[in-house]
């Protein structure tokens, strides 16, 4: 599975959204129906699956599903 | 000068039926709804009976994504609440949205929850939490998610009242709307407390029965053997509106809610006083304010909780309050079949209160072979009994020494 399949599923699953929904710019608050406690609960869930630790002041910048999988690849995730 | 305030829509999920009408078959037919546990592992466990939900699928009311946000009672409530609106072919409108209020209490709140977060917390350590715990965890968001859902944004609340808490949501719903507060309330009970937290404390306490080897002779309320009462979980709510609010869109009337009343024991923590006085005062509380006699009342759905010193207790407290008229009237313990559903109890058993009017059907008390010590009144024993009911009383007490009752009518004009 690919970086960006891995994270899609994780987006499905925690927003209850169809893969359709999720396009690279869609946005979590604005297009996939997420608050500010689904993004904490949806970061969490990547943290455990990448194995990393993400800042609270990282998480501003991952507002799109492509910024979420950016950030990933910034870390070192494949 | 009160407003009349009149019973229009019923909803309810419990251990014999994901409505009301399934509940309501299912107590006529003496059916128990008490079985093994089956969710957590009870072994090591004294008791590993109760009466769960059967085939509830919340995904019927909610998404995924909210199911997993939110404990079970929260669900229950959703559910029952849905079925109650539909019911009662109400949507809440603009116009009336400030009018239009929600009350609706839990004994225990999220309890699975808070076990499953201790366990993270423990394992996983203090950042691993998940950001919906506390709002799951809160007994009103009960109330809180059914306001937000149908858009109810007048008076709010959530009675902790223990095993009285439904009868409590009912009661202050009834008082918002009869003095003026609210012209609609969506009102109940409910707990989804079948945890092994509450299971191991009931156990300590010596309070539920432990007759696993046959969970639907278990609960057996006013019977000589009984040993306990057996837990149960569910919902049941009810939509309450003003008289003429009901009349005006042309709702179905069930039957009025005539009064409503609390008192307190003062006495042990978990105890009833001998005699029950403090049951006795609620019961003539109720029968003061809704302005009625005694022998007005053809059925009392009895607290009955199907342990040794409630049932003989409650007993003495009806004799007290009915004289020579509590061997006429008759009184059911539904619990018997339903087990004892805490929060619930009083939001389900205001049901089977309004269905006895409705339907001029008094359900049974199931398991009472050999009534105990001082169990000597009508109890309609093993099977359910067609009588015409002109009123009927719906008995809850709870820890802390709290006790509520209601009384429900015939509606005439």
């Amino acid at each position: 599975m690919t970086l960006e399949e891995k994270v899609i599923t994780i987006i499905m699953e925690q927003l209850d959204v169809t893969r359709e929904e999720c396009n690279l710019e869609a946005s979590f608050i604005d297009d996939l129906g997420a608050d500010s406690l689904d993004l904490v609960e949806l970061i969490m869930e990547m943290e455990e699956n990448f194995g990393i630790e993400i800042a609270d002041n990282e998480l501003e910048k991952i507002r799109t599903i492509q910024n979420a999988i950016d950030f990933l690849r910034s870390k070192g995730i494949k | 000068m009160k407003r009349r305030v009149v019973v229009t829509g019923l909803g309810a999920i419990t251990p014999l039926g994901n409505s009301v009408q399934e509940t309501w078959a299912g107590v006529c037919a003496s059916r128990s709804g008490i079985g093994p546990i089956t969710k957590f592992n009870t072994a090591g466990f004294a008791t590993r009976i109760a009466g769960e939900l059967k085939n509830f699928d919340p995904l019927i009311f909610i998404n995924k994504k909210e199911a997993r946000r939110i404990d079970d009672f929260i669900i229950y409530a959703l559910a029952a609440a849905h079925m109650a609106m539909a019911d009662a072919a109400l949507s809440v409108e603009e116009a009336f949205a400030e009018r239009t209020g929600v009350m609706i209490g839990s004994a225990i709140g999220g309890l699975s929850t808070i076990h499953k977060c201790i366990e993270e917390v423990i394992q996983k350590g203090p950042n691993r939490i998940s950001p919906f715990t506390v709002p799951a965890i809160l007994a009103n968001l009960a109330a809180g998610h059914v306001s937000i859902r149908f858009g109810a944004k007048g008076p709010i609340g959530c009675p902790v009242m223990a095993c009285a808490a439904g009868t409590n949501g009912i009661g202050d719903a009834f008082r918002a709307i009869a003095h003026g507060y609210a012209d609609v309330m969506i009102a109940g009970g409910v707990d989804a407390a079948i945890s092994p937290l509450c299971i191991a404390g009931f156990n300590a306490m010596r309070a539920i029965s432990v007759r696993n080897e046959h969970p639907e002779k278990a609960s057996r309320p006013f019977d000589r053997q009984r040993d306990g009462f057996v837990i149960g979980e569910g919902c049941g709510i009810v939509i309450l509106e003003e008289l003429s609010f009901a009349r005006r869109r042309g709702a179905r009337v069930y039957g009025e809610v005539a009064g409503f009343g609390s008192t307190s024991d003062a006495f042990h923590m978990a105890a009833p006083p001998p005699g029950h006085a403090g049951a006795a005062r609620c019961m003539k509380a109720a029968l003061g304010d809704a302005g009625m006699t005694p022998a007005e009342i053809d059925y009392i759905n009895a607290h009955g909780t199907s342990t040794p010193l409630n049932d003989e207790y409650e007993v003495q407290a009806i004799k007290t309050v009915f004289g020579e008229h509590a061997y006429r009237l008759a009184v059911s313990s539904t619990k018997s079949m339903t087990g004892h559903m805490l929060g619930a109890a009083g939001g389900v058993e205001a049901i089977f209160a309004v269905k006895a009017l409705e339907d001029g059907i008094i359900p049974p008390t199931i398991n009472l072979d050999n009534p105990g010590d001082g169990c000597d009144l009508d109890f309609v024993p093993h099977q359910a009994r067609k009588r015409a009911v002109r009123a009927a009383m719906s008995n809850t007490f709870g820890f802390g020494g709290v006790n509520a009752v209601l009384i429900f009518k015939k509606f005439r004009d």
